[in-house]
């Protein structure tokens, strides 16, 4: 069977300011050039889908998945009204949304598609659509992350997107919303004085950088609970974007990592990041396996160490 | 000018489904009824309301969440569809609200003095959260009246259920002295469930009464135990136990509604008026009201 046709994967933050207020400080302005470098590398891809899936977008009734062919609104974030307002108009991929639901569903999952004139389509979708897709030239789809749903629900989510993308013959980008860090400052701060909230913070968001860098997303994903533990606010039972976005793009580390952005947005850690996949990585990873799908033996790293 | 007072105190759930239930004309989607327990207590409560002389209600909802201080409402009117983000399926209401602007500049303003972070909203485009629609609906179905809405901030999630406790009351005590210096008779309205573990799916009927039940005793029995402090008139007690309470049953508490509203009314030693408790998708729904007024509080249920 042929691999799904996964092109890459970007990783970029939900806050509002890139998209809203670019020139407020240096920092804001870094992330929003990444943007622009990720848009282009989508348009001279030959992509036919926009995956996206949100931390923003909270659902309790399963997995929900954007499915109106046009939706359209002005969108207000709750912190950053302040900021101004986002008119949005998108063009989902209808087809892919019902057969995503359905691959959820033949996995097991509780799903459904929603398809409302004015549903609230969150600020990390919309930031992430307007900024990477703004003419809407290749349909989008989106997808939420359960409230409840933990890693076995969130990994098995990651396949049924695989699954889908596989089935429709699609040739996807990979979309994943998310802060690193999470915590932001609990007052108004002008924003060319941002900066992470905490060093221990900074010191996590590095780390995680430097696994990205080095196509360690399957690493990432098992890191999960750690990083939840150590940096995410507790609003959700964990922190579930890198399992979702291993197992969709095929829970391995062989990827060529690029770092192009890493700033404060108000305190958390914003970074956009773009993972495409690569042949030419296997076993150079200081955990990685030669081979994930059959056991080959020991690799007998202790001969190789200073021993 | 007379000082002004808070003349009840109610606490409100919103899930979306009563407002589902009883069809307006304002919700797109169409119901078979469903939840009467809750929504025949939210209609008693709702006749009361109409024999009180007041000016405004002030809401506290969990679902306008702030990371960054307090936000107040700041613009006279939002006309707009409020579609929830969860139960889209039931809740597509199309709204035309007034807002007591003085008296959430005046909110604003006496809590900024007391060292809480606040911010003005004052964007058109804003939409109102289904939190806010769903238990003012259900309480004055007319909409005649302006409202004030504060938001949650979530100091439960960035520090503790105990921070929280303590930042609520505080900013319910600032309520409190905007209220009364604002001249005005007011209605307080926590609007939140109390247990609030949800089921993960969903009947194909939402309104299929025989499938909603608790999610779980431990959070029924918690559920009785807040119930029968609140009849006793214990809500000091009530906002002391409100952070294992709030970690036991993962209940809306969380947003810090009750707390600010008890700390605004001063923590009540009489009886609560309970008017309903029910299930909505597994999680526990109480109606009550605090009326300040002894010669017309009531044993409802």
């Amino acid at each position: 069977m042929t691999e799904p046709d996964i092109l890459f994967g970007v990783y970029c933050p939900p806050h509002p300011q890139p998209l809203l207020s670019p020139e407020a400080s240096d920092g804001y302005g870094k992330i929003r050039e990444a943007y622009e470098t990720c848009r282009k590398r989508i348009e001279d891809s030959d992509a036919d889908l926009i995956l996206v899936y949100s931390t923003t977008w909270p659902s309790i009734i399963g997995h929900q998945i954007q499915a109106h062919p046009e939706p359209e609104w002005v969108h207000v974030d709750d912190d950053f009204h302040f900021l101004g307002s986002m008119p949005y108009k998108f063009r989902m991929d209808v087809d892919f949304a019902q057969a995503f639901r359905d691959a959820a569903e033949s996995r097991g999952l509780q799903s459904r598609t929603v398809s409302y004139d004015g549903f609230p389509i969150d600020t990390g979708s919309v930031v992430a659509l307007k900024l990477l897709n703004p003419e809407n030239r290749i349909p989008a789809c989106i997808v939420s992350s359960n409230m409840y749903a933990n890693r076995a629900e969130t990994i098995v989510l990651g396949k049924s997107a695989r699954d889908a993308i596989q089935q429709q013959g699609k040739k996807a980008v990979v979309v994943v919303v998310s802060s690193l860090s999470n915590r932001m400052f609990t007052e108004h701060i002008d924003p060319t004085e941002d900066r992470i909230h905490s060093a221990k913070d900074d010191e996590w968001n590095r780390k995680i950088l430097e696994f990205f860098e080095d196509g360690r997303l399957e690493d990432l994903s098992q890191l999960s609970r750690e990083i939840h533990g150590q940096i995410r606010v507790q609003k959700v039972v964990a922190y579930k974007p890198a399992w979702w976005m291993s197992a969709t793009m095929g829970q391995h580390n062989n990827y060529t990592g690029e770092v192009l952005a890493y700033e404060a947005l108000h305190g958390s850690g914003g970074a956009v990041v773009m993972l495409t996949p690569s042949s030419e990585t296997v076993g150079d990873k200081e955990f990685d396996e030669d081979d994930v799908e059959h056991y080959h033996g020991d690799r007998g790293v202790l001969d190789k160490g200073a021993l | 000018m007379a000082k002004g007072e808070i003349v009840l105190g109610c606490l409100a759930p919103h899930p979306p489904h009563v407002v589902y239930a009883e069809n307006p004309e304002q919700n797109e989607a169409f119901s078979e009824g469903g939840w009467e327990t809750l929504r025949w207590g939210y209609n008693r409560l709702a006749r009361k309301l109409k024999t009180i002389d007041y000016d405004a209600m002030v809401i506290f909802t969990p679902h306008w969440q702030t990371y960054i201080g307090t936000h107040f409402l700041g613009l006279p009117e939002f006309k707009s569809k409020s579609v929830d983000p969860v139960f889209p399926n039931i809740f597509r209401f199309n709204y035309d609200i007034s807002v007591d602007v003085e008296l959430a500049e005046k909110m604003c303003e006496v809590a900024g003095e007391s060292g809480i972070i606040t911010k003005m909203m004052r964007n058109p485009d804003f939409r109102i959260d289904y939190g806010t629609i769903t238990s003012c609906h259900m309480l004055n179905p007319e909409w005649d009246k302006p409202l004030v809405t504060i938001s949650s901030n979530r100091n439960a999630h960035y520090y503790s259920p105990e921070v929280m406790n303590e930042q609520a009351g505080a900013l319910g005590k600032a309520c409190a002295k905007a209220i009364e210096d604002s001249g005005k008779k007011v209605v307080l309205i926590s609007s939140h469930s109390l247990s609030h573990r949800h089921f993960v799916t969903e009947s194909p009927l939402p309104e299929d009464m025989s499938r909603e039940h608790i999610y779980n005793h431990s959070q029924y029995v918690w559920d009785m135990k807040l119930v029968d402090m609140m009849r006793g008139g214990k809500m000091r007690e009530v906002i002391d136990i409100m952070p294992e309470y709030t970690e036991q049953t993962i209940a809306e508490t969380e947003a810090g509604g009750l707390t600010w509203m008890m700390s605004a009314m001063g923590y009540p030693d009489y009886p609560a008026e309970i008017y309903g408790y029910q299930s909505v998708i597994g999680t526990g729904n109480l109606i009550a009201a605090w009326d300040p007024m002894e010669a017309t509080r009531e044993i409802v249920l």
